[in-house]
């Protein structure tokens, strides 16, 4: 039996950050929205730029780009609405995305040790290889550490 | 025989609260919790200016009856750029005071949400929540943030000796201008 033939074929959506290509997982996705106005308040955490309002929600907008791509987008197409759990809870998080989204089927390959803690696995796709991005380790979230890099049911599955 | 009345929905619980502003940012508070509006005009007489390091926000401090208390600058508590403040809030249930530039109006919300999740510093102690106003969101302050219990414990420790000089006034009215707080 190979590894493909164990492996089941996973949608994803690859955002634009810069020049990159990312993907998130599509069950972690909710909708993709135009840009709308931020609203800004005082706060202090560094990677939160403000809320938007979106179906009577109020969404922290979070840049991801520069922990990505080492530079805030300049421009931003859309926001890409991604659900990020809190342990129990799932809560809504803005991602700006600086060009079209796409969902794909694909299959994904396991991180290694040495991956970041951003990278939940890479995808093969169009001639690139592609990170999987691993939202808690992304976006901050109160008192808690960084978010294992795979799930440890994907960990054990691991050949 | 009478037809049953429809069921209403219950209408949403209203909470009313101020708007103001502090350095051109609006920010909301719950009208239950001000005590009390002030001019900054009305600062006058025995308060205290203090200056405690590492807490350059508590600008004053006054005696109110038996109670003191310590009156803060919004703007250095939430980081923005100094303005000169027009008016002081007595916080209800705190030993705090605040400095804002203006109200802004009163109005109502009907829903607060919790301050999301991404947000982890010291702002969760800031807020108790947002709201959305107007196709605009607001935070609501917490009127218990603006000073934690440390740092109470420290400017406490820091003005005993002027508490001990001063001592209580049962007698001392109830408005801040009877508190008399200096400029």
């Amino acid at each position: 039996m190979t590894l493909i033939a164990e492996t089941e074929l996973q949608s994803f959506v690859l955002l634009r950050l810069g020049d990159r290509r990312f993907a998130v997982a599509a069950t972690q996705i909710s909708e993709l929205v135009a840009p709308s106005r931020v609203f800004r308040f005082p706060h202090r955490t560094p990677e939160v730029e403000g809320v938007i309002l979106r179906r009577g929600r109020i969404v922290p907008v979070c840049d991801v780009a520069g922990k990505l791509v080492g530079k805030p987008l300049k421009s931003r197409r859309f926001y890409l609405i991604a659900q990020r759990n809190y342990g129990a809870q799932t809560e809504w998080v803005a991602l700006p995305v600086s060009g079209d989204c796409e969902l794909i089927n694909a299959e994904m390959t396991l991180p290694t040790d040495s991956d970041a803690p951003h990278v939940s696995g890479w995808l093969s796709h169009g001639g690139d290889v592609i990170e999987v991005l691993n939202l808690a380790a992304l976006t901050p979230g109160p008192g808690e550490l960084l978010a294992p890099v795979a799930p440890l049911a994907q960990q054990e599955a691991r050949p | 025989m009478r037809p049953l009345s429809p069921s209403k929905a219950p209408a949403p619980r209203a909470e009313q609260i101020i708007l103001f502003r502090v350095s051109g940012q609006i920010f909301a508070v719950s009208s239950a919790s001000v005590q009390e509006v002030r001019g900054v005009d009305s600062l006058s007489g025995a308060a205290k200016k203090i200056s405690q390091p590492g807490l350059g926000k508590v600008q004053y401090f006054a005696q109110r009856g038996d109670n003191s208390f310590y009156v803060i600058s919004a703007a250095m508590h939430f980081g923005l750029s100094p303005s000169p403040p027009a008016l002081v809030f007595m916080l209800r249930r705190t030993r705090t005071a605040l400095l804002v530039d203006g109200i802004e109006k009163m109005t109502s919300m009907t829903r607060l949400q919790a301050l999301p999740r991404a947000f982890c510093h010291e702002e969760r102690g800031w807020y108790r929540g947002l709201t959305a106003l107007d196709q605009s969101v607001v935070p609501v302050v917490k009127p218990e943030g603006f000073l934690t219990p440390d740092e109470m414990f420290l400017l406490d420790a820091a003005m005993s000796p002027a508490l001990a000089d001063t001592g209580s006034d049962p007698e001392a009215g109830d408005s801040l201008a009877d508190a008399g707080v200096a400029q």
